[in-house]
């Protein structure tokens, strides 16, 4: 049928290569090789979505306001200790998983962290601005992209594998000009040989779909884990898009030429029952860091993951047991790179007066800085490349220190 | 091509074992016979949409004043919205499974896209089907006009572009309470439903339909209403014509004005243009588009009069392939090939349902009635067919057919057979070969719905 009119994605530069692709015997089973990336250091961009309350997760302990605000949460039969990090602030107990992470200094904070996002406490806005990572001033079309694929940009010469949006949740934050790969393990494209061959008869004559497949089947072979070679078009067992599954995918993708991972963890909005709605939360989150620490073996070293989240939430408690979309809140870092066994930044206080709006923790840094400086620390990228174009009008402000 | 295979493929849900309008005049005839389908497999009423939404009030507010037996009333409110969502896709997929009118089908997802307003909350979700079906499949043979003024005032789009807090700055309630106006939903119908985003408007237009808008209002407990206190005093200039400002404002200045934006010569071109670029390609013709638009002017936006236009003309025959099927039309087609009923679907066990329909369209990218912006879903083929989205397509092909074949006990036609019952004209030689050629019936069948032919429309 006639699609000469439509043009081929030009993702890729190795789909160039298969246009006329008569003479090849096997487009669809090509080998594909990759330039090399530019860095040895490895970053995982975590979004949490729904706004994790960063006042339950990094518990300020020593604020002597703190006990007051969350009183039902805290005396309530079921609840169990904090887990001390420095004498100001515990961790949720749902996090003990990773304490001896916190330990060996590979897990840290920053708290009273936001984005330049203000008031309106939307969480579709909210997510949008973290993941753009611009400030409110910027026309609403100029937030298309996501920061990390502009880092990639300015950069320049990437390949597609040296980042990946994975799974199947829309990824603000690695979109844009750079090239990057979205897959997600649950897609388990595995094919039988004479299927392979079947479908790159009937894809052709088509460019559209002959790339399309033709990256969709590598895809799904670097995604199979080794030692299965998969005769099956069914997908893997269990629920393959869990947070395992996703980290594990990760992981093995960061072992070889991936220097970047981003993905989401959702079911962070707990307005109601907080002690029983942010449990699953937590529990993804412990698994989605261990699993990486396992499955990126001595690569662990050179590794950041940092967490981010919308916004925090209201300091009180609300009448439901849970609480509000508020403003300041906390980030994670983990990994082997990273000089952890700290809560970085300036604590505001919860005394009415130093509340944001009388109800929200008042952000004393942006969480833009963190990112910022590690990407600094790790890819050694321009301080004013970072302040003008990843993340437009930021002011980096002084060095945490957040690296080893 | 064959005209019946365009007819099926391009205006309609593409071929099967069912009879179907064949030729432009039958399908325009099909479209003026009743809707019999909706009638079979209906949605809720607007009225019950409104007493959903205000019972999801009550009970919770009863259960935050903690009365007694507040948790179960609640509960059970909340369990019947939740159930709005999949019941109202199994109707869609019955209606377009039984429809002797397939465009029918086809222009209702049209217009729902054309007219994208998704709520997701649950004290809103009610009014989604009654959205669906009161303000858009209500009004696919009627003017423009109709339709737009629909869209305007239900509950469904004014929670979705924030009417409800907009506020007339010099209104009763805006003195009092220092409130001014949201412009979303003003901005939204001239650039999106009706003139375009280059359309002959301007920020001030923009800011005085705002005004004009002031006043539509809706609200959980008690639905909608006109509110007189939140609606700007005095007349509005809006693209060089003034509405409203004699006496009171009214919502009948509200259409008014929309009824004058109905029948704007770059409401026309707008709206032509989309439908051909839905319909036909991704890159239209333009004398197509300008006969289309000329018939909606010369109609004043009678909707069967536009939709005449383009069947009529020959830039709307030539041979299909152009565009992608989006998820939605790529599954309900693949279950009209296969010969399912209304009845099969309505009555399929919910453990083949939501890995087959509702899980796919969300991994397919396209969760039915929940585009995230209000610029509803793409059109082009490349947002569509791409890795993610062509192996999710492979893979449902390759293994659900089977499925649906074992679960309900259908036998599966012979796939040599099939690929022309699906494809008819429309299958190149290339696929009639690979589905002979195939190692197993499933994975003939599997190339039959992975096919470029079957993907493309």
């Amino acid at each position: 049928m006639a699609n000469g009119m439509l043009s081929r994605r030009g993702l890729l530069t190795r789909g160039a290569a298969l246009i006329g692709c008569s003479a090849a015997a096997h487009p669809l089973m090509s080998t594909v090789t990759f330039a090399s990336a530019p860095w040895e250091e490895r970053l995982v961009v975590l979004i949490l979505r729904g706004g994790m309350d960063g006042l339950d997760v990094v518990r300020p302990v020593g604020d002597p306001a703190y006990g007051e605000l969350r009183r039902t949460m805290l005396d309530s039969k079921k609840a169990e200790a904090g887990l001390p990090l420095d004498g100001y602030f515990e961790m949720h107990p749902d996090l003990a998983p990773l304490a001896p992470l916190w330990q060996a200094g590979q897990l840290g904070f920053a708290h009273a962290v936001s984005t330049p996002y203000r008031n309106k406490r939307s969480h579709f806005d909210g997510q949008d601005i973290l993941e753009a990572g611009t400030g409110l001033d910027v026309p609403d079309e100029t937030r298309r992209d996501g920061w990390l694929n502009r880092m990639l940009q300015t950069v320049g010469g990437m390949e597609s594998e040296t980042a990946f949006a994975i799974g199947r949740d829309e990824l603000k934050v690695l979109q844009g000009k750079a090239p990057v790969f979205n897959w997600s393990p649950d897609a388990a494209l595995t094919v039988t040989p004479q299927s392979r061959l079947l479908l790159e008869k009937i894809y052709h004559e088509d460019a559209l779909f002959r790339d399309a497949a033709l990256e969709a089947i590598d895809l799904a072979e670097m995604a199979r884990p080794a030692g299965t070679d998969g005769a099956m078009t069914e997908a893997p067992k269990g629920n393959a898009n869990s947070v395992t599954n996703l980290a594990a995918f990760a992981a093995e993708r960061l072992t070889q030429e991936t220097r970047i991972a981003a993905f989401s963890l959702n079911g962070w909005d707990t307005h109601r029952k907080q002690e029983n709605a942010i449990r699953g939360a937590l529990g993804d989150l412990s698994e989605t860091i261990l699993t990486l620490k396992k499955g990126l073996g001595p690569v662990w070293a050179k590794t950041t993951i940092l967490a981010m989240t919308e916004f925090g939430r209201t300091v009180r408690e609300n009448g439901s047991g849970g609480t509000d979309h508020g403003t300041g809140g906390a980030m994670l870092m983990a990994g082997g790179a990273i000089r952890g066994g700290r809560v970085f930044g300036k604590w505001p206080g919860l005394d009415d007066a130093s509340l944001y709006e009388g109800r929200d923790l008042m952000p004393t840094a942006d969480v833009r800085s963190y990112a910022a400086w590690a990407m600094r620390g790790m890819f050694g990228i321009d301080r004013t490349l970072l302040e003008r174009d990843v993340f437009p009008g930021l002011d980096m402000g002084s060095d945490p220190g957040l690296l080893l | 091509m064959q005209e019946s295979t365009i007819a099926a493929i391009r205006f309609g849900l593409g071929l099967g074992p069912g009879q179907q309008p064949e030729t432009a005049a039958e399908i325009l005839a099909s479209l003026q016979t009743e809707d019999r389908v909706a009638q079979a497999y209906p949605t809720i009423t607007y009225e019950r949409a409104e007493e959903l939404s205000r019972l999801h009030k009550e009970t919770l507010d009863a259960l935050k004043k903690r009365e007694p037996g507040a948790d179960d009333a609640h509960g059970k409110i909340k369990r019947e919205i939740n159930l709005l969502k999949p019941e109202t896709l199994r109707a869609v997929f019955a209606r377009a499974m039984d429809t002797e009118a397939p465009l029918r089908e086809r222009l209702m997802y049209f217009w729902l896209d054309h007219f994208t307003a998704s709520t997701q909350k649950q004290p809103t979700a009610p009014f989604g089907p009654a959205y669906m079906d009161g303000a858009i499949r209500a009004n696919i043979t009627g003017t423009f006009a109709d339709m737009l003024k629909a869209v305007v005032v239900h509950p469904q789009m004014l929670y979705f572009l924030d009417q409800p807090s907009s506020i007339g700055p010099g209104s009763k309630i805006g003195k009092r309470q220092g409130r001014g106006l949201n412009e979303n939903l003003a901005r939204e119908v001239l650039e999106l439903h009706t003139l375009g985003v280059g359309g002959a408007y301007t920020q001030t237009d923009v800011r005085e339909f705002a005004k004009l808008l002031t006043g539509l209002f809706v609200r959980a407990s008690d639905g909608f209403s006109y509110r007189h206190d939140f609606a700007e005093p005095g007349a509005e200039t809006i693209l060089g014509e003034t509405y409203g400002g004699a006496k009171k404002a009214s919502l009948e200045e509200i259409f008014e004005f929309l009824d004058d934006l109905a029948i704007h010569p770059d409401t026309a071109r707008h709206v032509a243009g989309k439908l051909v670029v839905h319909f036909v390609s991704d890159l239209p013709d333009p004398d197509l588009v300008s006969h289309v638009a000329e018939a909606w002017m010369d109609s004043g936006g009678d909707l069967m009069t536009v939709y005449a236009a383009l069947l009529n003309h020959p830039g709307a025959w030539v041979a299909t392939g152009l565009k992608a099927r989006q998820p939605l039309d790529f599954l309900i087609s693949g279950l009209r090939a296969l010969g399912l009923s209304g009845e099969q679907v309505m009555t399929m066990d919910k453990k083949l349902w939501a890995p087959l329909i509702v899980s796919q369209l969300d991994v397919m990218g396209q969760p039915f009635m929940r585009a995230k912006g209000p610029d509803g879903w793409d059109e082009a083929a490349e947002a569509w067919i791409n890795p993610l989205g062509l192996a999710t397509r492979i893979r449902w092909s390759m293994t659900m057919p089977q499925k649906i074949s074992k679960t309900l006990g259908i036998p599966l036609a012979d796939p040599r057979s099939f690929v022309l019952t699906a494809l008819g004209d429309a299958a190149s030689p290339g696929l009639i070969w690979a589905v002979g050629a195939s190692e197993t019936e499933s994975q003939a069948m599997g190339l039959v719905f992975a096919s470029p032919e079957f993907n493309r429309r």
